[in-house]
């Protein structure tokens, strides 16, 4: 089968735009595979993509869990990484929520409003990878080629913080090959809910167990989401139910062109 | 057997509710009942998906959202005004208005309000204040029986338990349960059951009908909550489905109303928001059965003698904090534990308190302060998955708020005198900040961690991490977790980006 150069690619609709990358710190150290689909996903497009050596972490762990003194430190260097740049983009709808939603209060309260107005500006700035591609580069084909059965979980903070809406589904749907197969029950939360999981392990658990039973009843190859930790935590589920579904970080599929294997 | 017939109503289960053990360990005792699980997942799911129907049938749900926050806000913000106002027009009407700064208070209220009244006992409209002031208990010790007439509190009732749920108190309850209670304990306290009782739901309704008929042609007193409580015209509004509720409210002489000061509404055209907005969220209706709405006397009709009790016990303190005041326009529909994957699978018990689910994560220790385990561990019984922000009627932001209140939390924690044990969460947090204060400080530990899986991927030939220690091994006890990449992302960056450049 011949597949011709699909006109996404080719007519790079990020040529000229400088792009920073958000990589988050769990991708950073846990899942770089993500945040260098990521880069060669935006290189693909025409982006230019630099990534800020100081960028730490977003600092929801600490605020969601109420550390809020301890969360100033990466609102402030998040600031100082990004405020140079116009569009910055992180493969997390969870992180570049938290940026979006709590960082301009935890500013606000820590150093006043000055500092507030300059973090909201950085943070209106600040977009998941799916609505970035939609939203600011207006392609839903992005040349992507993925030939399996895929199932997609929306996590809770790409959905109701971030709001990402349907964009990751525009997405996949337009991706070449791929069959994807709806989720039952697919907006209930995984459980995951960061130090949740450590706080109320039985509740969490009994909620990726369902998770994961929804996802293994698809009988998709894939698990997909725009956030890694929510597939860390089904896929840890589901691979001691030696179920065989593969997790993957939506943007590893939208990277995956026809050459690759 | 022989100490529960000295009272004059079922036992309510042991324990204190304030002794009850923290979340995760009470949400570990809930879980495990395979029964209670199974009736939840059936009645939340049933319920949020009517809902889910006939919300979706309003153009205008989102206006009436905004509205019902509107006014919940103004109220909020005149309080004390609107409850002078109701006050004057309530006592011009013919009742009477007592006030009530805490639940001790109130109790002492309505058990002299009963004295008064020469009665043994009372019928009870379902009412969540008189459950948060444990008004029967108080009722009980004076020699006085109160009553629950709602059908789903009857059940919780006699069967010596506790409420699951804000309007469904029985949710976690199926109904063969339910005849299993019928049988055992309606025969002592009143009229029995038939003794070929089954479990068709119009049986047990039968049952209990019979059972409460008697008790309200008996009844010279009862006592009721309101929704709302409406200060232009001093006007007290009960809604619900059963028709119990009206019984009570006309019949005996003496009505004894026990009001949160929270339910004002300034004017009665405001209750044509709350009356499309409450029955909706609550149970999927498009109306309630039976709205009863009275002010004061009427002569030859109703009650001759009707008393509010306004009850303020904690929320004064929740209005005086700017952020957590949102949590006081809670008009207790109960959309977001329907809707809450927590409450789903560890039922109301676990909460320790009547107001469970996501608002009693936020307002227990709101109106109750954080001096306790359980109120310390509640705001944190969520994944702050946010579904409840979305169904919420009034638009309380409750992952907002649980985040607020998590932070008390952890500033009391900070402030505990030092003989008080804690985890090590602080010193963690403290640590992990530190990591991600500077982004040198991450890329050496980022460095550790590459070790860590070098020497074990390597040496030992792991393809996954095994257990981890506490408290990691909450997570991995149940969870396979993958090795550490070799490379950060970082470092990917610099060898094939940043050299190239
Ligand atoms: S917080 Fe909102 S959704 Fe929950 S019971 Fe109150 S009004 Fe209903």
């Amino acid at each position: 089968m011949t597949i011709t150069a699909p006109s996404a690619a080719t007519a790079r609709p990020g040529a000229g735009m400088k792009v920073a990358l958000f990589a988050t710190c769990a991708n950073d150290v846990m899942f770089p595979q993500t945040p260098i689909a990521t880069v060669k996903l935006l290189e693909r497009l025409g982006c230019r993509v630099e990534f800020p050596m100081e960028q730490t972490c977003c600092g929801q762990i600490f605020a969601n869990t109420g550390y809020f003194d301890e969360a100033v430190g990466s609102v402030k260097t998040f600031l100082r990484a990004f405020e140079r740049y116009e569009y910055i983009v992180g493969p997390s709808g969870s992180c570049v929520g938290a940026v979006r939603h709590q960082h301009e209060m935890l500013a606000r309260r820590a150093a006043g409003d000055r500092v507030g107005d300059r973090v909201a500006a950085v943070a209106s700035r600040t977009y998941d990878v799916s609505e970035f591609l939609v939203d600011v580069l207006g392609v839903t084909d992005v040349g992507a080629y993925f030939p399996h059965r895929v199932t997609y979980h929306p996590s809770c903070h790409s959905v109701r913080i971030a709001k990402v809406g349907d964009k990751p589904y525009q997405l996949l749907k337009a991706v070449r090959g791929l069959d994807l197969i709806e989720l039952p029950n697919a907006e209930q939360c995984c459980g995951m809910g960061g130090t949740f999981s450590l706080k109320n392990p039985d509740v969490s658990t009994a909620m990726a167990g369902d998770k994961a039973r929804n996802v293994a009843s698809t009988g998709a190859e894939y698990l997909c989401a725009g956030d890694n930790l929510c597939l860390l935590n089904i896929s840890g589920v589901l691979n001691r139910t030696k179920a065989g579904v593969k997790p993957i970080h939506l943007v590893e599929i939208l990277a995956h062109s026809e050459g690759d294997n | 057997m022989g100490t529960e017939l000295e009272r004059l109503t079922p036992a309510p289960p042991e324990g204190d509710l304030l002794d009850s053990p923290r979340f995760p360990q009470a949400a570990k005792t809930e879980l495990a009942n395979h029964q209670q699980r199974t009736n939840l997942r059936h009645a939340t799911t049933t319920i949020r998906n009517k809902r889910a129907r006939v919300v979706g049938e309003l153009s205008n749900w989102q206006d009436l959202r905004d509205a019902g926050e509107a006014i919940k806000t103004r109220v909020g913000r005149h309080l004390d005004e609107y409850l002078l106002q109701f006050e004057e027009n309530f006592t011009k009407a013919g009742g009477h208005v007592h006030w009530a700064r805490d639940a001790e208070e109130a109790n002492r209220i309505v058990v002299a309000l009963v004295k008064d009244t020469g009665q043994e006992e009372i019928v009870k409209v379902k009412s969540m204040v008189t459950q948060e002031i444990d008004m029967n208990e108080a009722l009980e010790a004076e020699g006085i029986a109160a009553w629950e007439t709602d059908l789903a509190e009857l059940i919780v009732q006699l069967g010596h338990d506790r409420p699951s749920h804000i309007v469904v108190p029985a949710l976690h309850r199926n109904r063969s349960e339910v005849r299993e209670i019928f049988l055992k304990e309606m025969g002592r306290y009143g009229t029995p059951p038939p003794d070929d009782l089954d479990d068709q739901p119009k049986n047990l309704a039968g049952a209990a009908r019979v059972h409460l008929r008697e008790k309200f042609m008996r009844a010279k007193t009862s006592t009721s909550g309101a929704n709302f409580a409406i200060a232009e015209t001093g006007s007290l509004v009960v809604v619900e489905s059963e028709g119990n509720g009206r019984m009570c409210l006309t019949l005996p002489d003496t009505l004894i109303s026990v009001v949160g000061i929270e339910k004002i509404l300034p004017t009665f055209d405001d209750l044509e928001v709350f009356l499309q907005l409450l029955p909706r969220s609550s149970t999927g209706e498009r109306m309630n059965p039976y709205t009863s709405v009275w002010t004061g006397t009427t002569d030859g009709d109703g009650p001759k003698n009707v008393h509010v009790v306004l009850v303020d016990n904690g929320r004064t303190n929740v209005l005086a904090d700017p952020e957590g005041r949102a949590a006081l326009r809670c008009i207790r529909c109960s959309a977001c534990l329907n809707i809450c994957p927590v409450y789903e699978r560890v039922g109301g018990h676990a909460y320790g308190s009547v107001y469970p689910g996501p608002i009693g994560a936020i307002l227990n220790p709101q109106l109750r302060g954080t001096d306790s385990e359980i109120d310390r561990s509640l705001p944190f019984a969520s994944s702050l998955c946010g579904a409840c922000n979305e169904v919420c009627p009034v638009k309380i932001p409750i992952s907002d708020l649980l985040v607020h209140e998590r932070h008390k939390v952890v500033e009391a924690k900070k402030k505990d005198p030092p003989h008080i044990p804690h985890t090590a969460e602080p010193q963690i947090m403290a640590a992990a900040a530190w990591v991600m204060d500077d982004h040198r400080h991450l890329e050496l530990a980022g460095k550790g961690s590459e070790l860590g899986s070098r020497v074990l991927g390597g040496l030992l030939g792991w393809k996954k991490i095994g257990p981890l220690p506490p408290p990691l091994s909450r997570w991995t006890d149940a969870r396979d977790v993958p090795m550490l990449p070799e490379q950060t992302f970082r470092d990917w960056w610099k060898q094939n980006r940043e050299t190239k450049k």
